[in-house]
């Protein structure tokens, strides 16, 4: 039976197929799907870890006791999963262990556009690079077979044309893998230096026959279309120059991106005159070429920024593009913008309103950077508000601490801000903490933490108290605000950033387009009222425009958060009724 | 049979991912190799949101490119103009009247160009504008705006009425089929 599937889905489907029993991850755009449709299955164990570091270590335990596991994150994810990475290389596996990694080339949702490629060439594990949902479902088979085969934990590398596109995908039974009787292994697993020394030898062998594996492989395939121009690529690339040229051209499609092989490339470069590499972000094949000495054409034709598709390649090859027509006047950005009736935007207003230094962290509230609110001052990584509010109060002294915080959501404080709160209050610095506490994991499309008190199934489970944990490390003072009241938002930032003290401010309420929270009636505006001042504007909620110089609220839009009330010193816009 | 391309554009949240998965449902029911390119997550609310639909014989990339597609969907009135150079030179676009306003135009940092789809048409573009928000509005929902677009697109299509109220059906939750099959049959009747 073919089916028609977000790649994401289909890699849940291999999972499935695969016998997998366990798969721990943590949300992150363009790799989230791929947990969500595996938690469908009840035949597999599926969680949000509250980190990828945790994730991947908890499909470690897994391996290490004979199931096969998975864990999937995002390109950014595997710099906080490195650690256990490099590792894991050493050990290998007992049960397979497949880690999926999904990029983001042209950030369509991501702060950098890292190439996960080089995790794979330097923690030495294999990698595999699928070019559509058919084949991210076969290659999690695939993968699953090296691991074992080779002892190795295996690297998916997705990207976000591939994760988040739907192609047809023929569906297979699931092969069941018995759960072995676990046996005690302490060279090989217990990575201290006299047993780690042993297992470098292994890792160098592995490759080597990992390479040796590649030369023969199915997953790397010669389709001949003439001598004239022969290309070598991966992935998504491989459709668009499958779509440019058809079968006009020699293509070397690589499936297996790690180690890479040597003899089919010798191979197909001796039958071509002239090689082109394609590959979008860094020119890794590229090198593997230039260090075998094979003369090829790449990033002096093809840029490491962004994404590609068929007009880059068509422009690369100075092919003729189709026609085309465009309006002359321009048409504004329309940049993503914090809903209306977000419960971030109260908050901000205040920050932006008393030009209070922000830090902020990584989460829909990231979107607080925009006009009109301005009210963030950087964003770096997952955790780094929390931490580098400390660095910049320690280093700007009591001036900073008094006019000076950060934000950070809910879940990006359970994945890594708690840290850089243990590190607030035991090298004392007097920094003021904004949880942004929306009771759920916005941007990566509404998942459950550690603090929401449901599990990835939906069903109850434990919730971490806030204000007991953040006590609990040594912060006495944690208060708990509603950002939909300006005036207790208000209150609390200033006093907090008043006190000789390190402190927490909890901003609570639940993300208003949870299934749960229920819309109010729109509001409305009074036009015999409103004089057209534009205070209700600096709120920056889309459902507000001016029109006809009077304060217009769109009715699909609004939910009635009453945050533009309270700004409006007219009384001009009123309350809705059902 | 040359693959044929339909690009649906919205502003996050108007509900063009349910409308390129219904489309894409339908397509591979007909027996057609199809490829939909979606985008995911809450942090496109409120921002320009594109997505792809290709179907043919053998269908490789998943997105369209510049000058590629047959169709523009559009569920607000500017964002048709902003990809219209995606379009094929004889190709379509079908657009929602609905206007709503990008964050440069409501801080006052740009104007809102009103007149950009008149432009396009006097250069020769198809543009096939409706009111789907009222129309949606009339069928018992104003979120039935991506469904109202899909039966005017449907217009367009050599498939059958019937089995696109059939992928309808299965495509939204019990609750609201009735509201979208009337959606859909108003903008189909436009």
């Amino acid at each position: 039976m073919k089916k028609l599937m977000l790649g994401n889905e289909a890699i849940a489907r291999g999972l499935y197929e695969a016998g997998v029993t366990l798969v721990s991850s943590y949300p992150g755009t363009p790799s989230t799907e791929i947990t969500e449709f595996a938690a469908k299955y009840d035949e597999i164990y599926c969680e949000w870890a509250p980190n990828e570091k945790v994730a991947t270590e908890v499909a470690f335990g897994a391996s290490l006791r004979g199931a096969r596991s998975a864990c999937a994150m995002k390109h950014v994810g595997l710099n906080v999963a490195a650690d256990p990475l490099f590792t894991l290389s050493y050990t290998g596996v007992n049960g397979g262990m497949v880690i999926f990694v999904a990029d983001d080339p042209a950030m369509h949702s991501s702060q950098n556009e890292q190439d996960s490629r080089h995790y794979a060439i330097a923690a030495k594990v294999p990698m595999l690079e699928p070019a559509d949902s058919a084949e991210a479902k076969d290659f999690v088979k695939a993968a699953f077979a090296i691991s074992e085969e080779f002892d190795t934990p295996v690297i998916i590398r997705m990207c976000t044309r591939i994760a988040h596109s739907q192609g047809a995908v023929e569906l297979c039974d699931r092969e069941e893998h018995a759960l072995p009787a676990y046996e005690k292994n302490p060279q090989k697993y217990i990575m201290a230096p006299a047993n780690a020394i042993r297992r470098h030898p292994f890792v160098e062998e592995r490759t080597r026959k990992l390479s040796a594996y590649g030369e023969t492989s199915p997953l790397n395939r010669v389709e001949y279309g003439g001598t004239e121009k022969g290309i070598i690529c991966s992935g998504t690339c491989y459709q668009y120059v499958k779509e440019v040229f058809g079968d006009s051209v020699s293509v070397l499609k690589l499936g297996l991106v790690n180690p890479l092989p040597v003899e089919i490339i010798r191979d197909f470069a001796s039958k071509v005159d002239t090689l082109y590499v394609i590959e979008e972000l860094d020119g890794i094949i590229e090198a593997h070429l230039n260090a075998l000495k094979i003369p090829c054409i790449g990033k002096e034709m093809f840029t490491p920024i962004g994404e590609y598709n068929q007009t880059t390649i068509r422009e690369a090859f100075g092919l003729p593009q189709p026609e085309s027509v465009s309006a002359d006047t321009p048409v504004p950005v329309r940049p993503p913008v914090m809903c209306a009736g977000c419960p971030h935007r109260g908050l901000f207003y205040t920050l932006s309103k008393h030009k209070i230094t922000c830090l902020g962290d990584i989460g829909c509230y990231t979107l607080g950077s925009a006009a009109p609110l301005f009210a963030l001052d950087s964003t770096l990584c997952m955790g780094a508000s929390v931490s580098g509010l400390h660095g910049f109060n320690k280093a700007g002294g009591k001036d900073s601490e008094s006019k000076t915080v950060c934000v950070i959501g809910d879940s990006t404080f359970m994945h890594s801000g708690v840290t850089g709160l243990i590190n607030i209050a035991y090298n004392a610095s007097n920094s003021t903490v904004i949880i942004l506490d929306n009771s759920i994991t916005g941007m990566t499309g509404h998942q459950q933490n550690p603090t929401t008190g449901y599990n990835i199934k939906g069903d109850p489970a434990l919730a971490v108290n806030l204000e007991a944990l953040c006590k609990s490390i040594g912060i006495e003072r944690v208060r708990v605000v509603d950002p939909y009241d300006l005036k207790q938002c208000e209150e609390a930032i200033l006093e907090e950033l008043s006190v000789d003290a390190p402190s927490v401010i909890i901003s609570r309420r639940p993300c208003m387009l949870l299934k749960y929270v229920k819309a109010k009636p729109p509001v409305k505006v009074n036009e015999d009222k409103c004089v057209g001042c534009k205070q209700c504007m600096k709120l920056g909620c889309p459902a507000i425009s001016m029109k006809n110089k009077k304060a217009h609220i769109d009715f699909t839009q609004c939910v009635g958060c009453d945050v533009c009330t309270q700004l409006c010193k007219l009384g001009a816009i009123e309350k809705g009724e059902r | 049979m040359e693959t044929k391309n339909v690009m649906i554009v919205g502003v996050g949240g108007q509900g063009s991912l349910l409308a390129s998965k219904l489309l894409g449902k339908l397509l591979t029911q007909e027996g057609y190799d199809v490829k939909v390119s979606e985008v995911h997550g809450m942090s496109q609310r409120g921002g320009s949101v594109v997505t792809y639909v290709r179907f043919g014989d053998r269908v490789y990339s998943p997105v369209i490119s510049k000058g590629e597609a047959d169709f523009i969907v559009s569920f607000e009135k500017i964002e048709a103009a902003r990809y219209a150079d995606t379009l094929k030179k004889d190709g379509k676009i079908i657009v929602n009247s609905q206007m709503i306003d990008p964050m440069p135009v409501i801080t006052g940092a740009a104007q809102y160009p009103e007149g950009v789809l008149d432009e396009l048409k006097a250069k020769g573009v198809f543009v096939d504008e409706l009111d789907a928000l009222s129309l949606a509005v009339e069928a018992g929902n104003p979120k039935s705006v991506n469904i109202v677009l899909m039966g005017r697109l449907a217009k367009y299509f050599d498939i059958p009425y019937d089995k696109w109220a059939e992928a309808i059906k299965v495509s939204v939750k019990p609750q609201f089929v009735d509201v979208n099959l009337k959606a859909f049959d108003l903008g189909y009747n436009y």
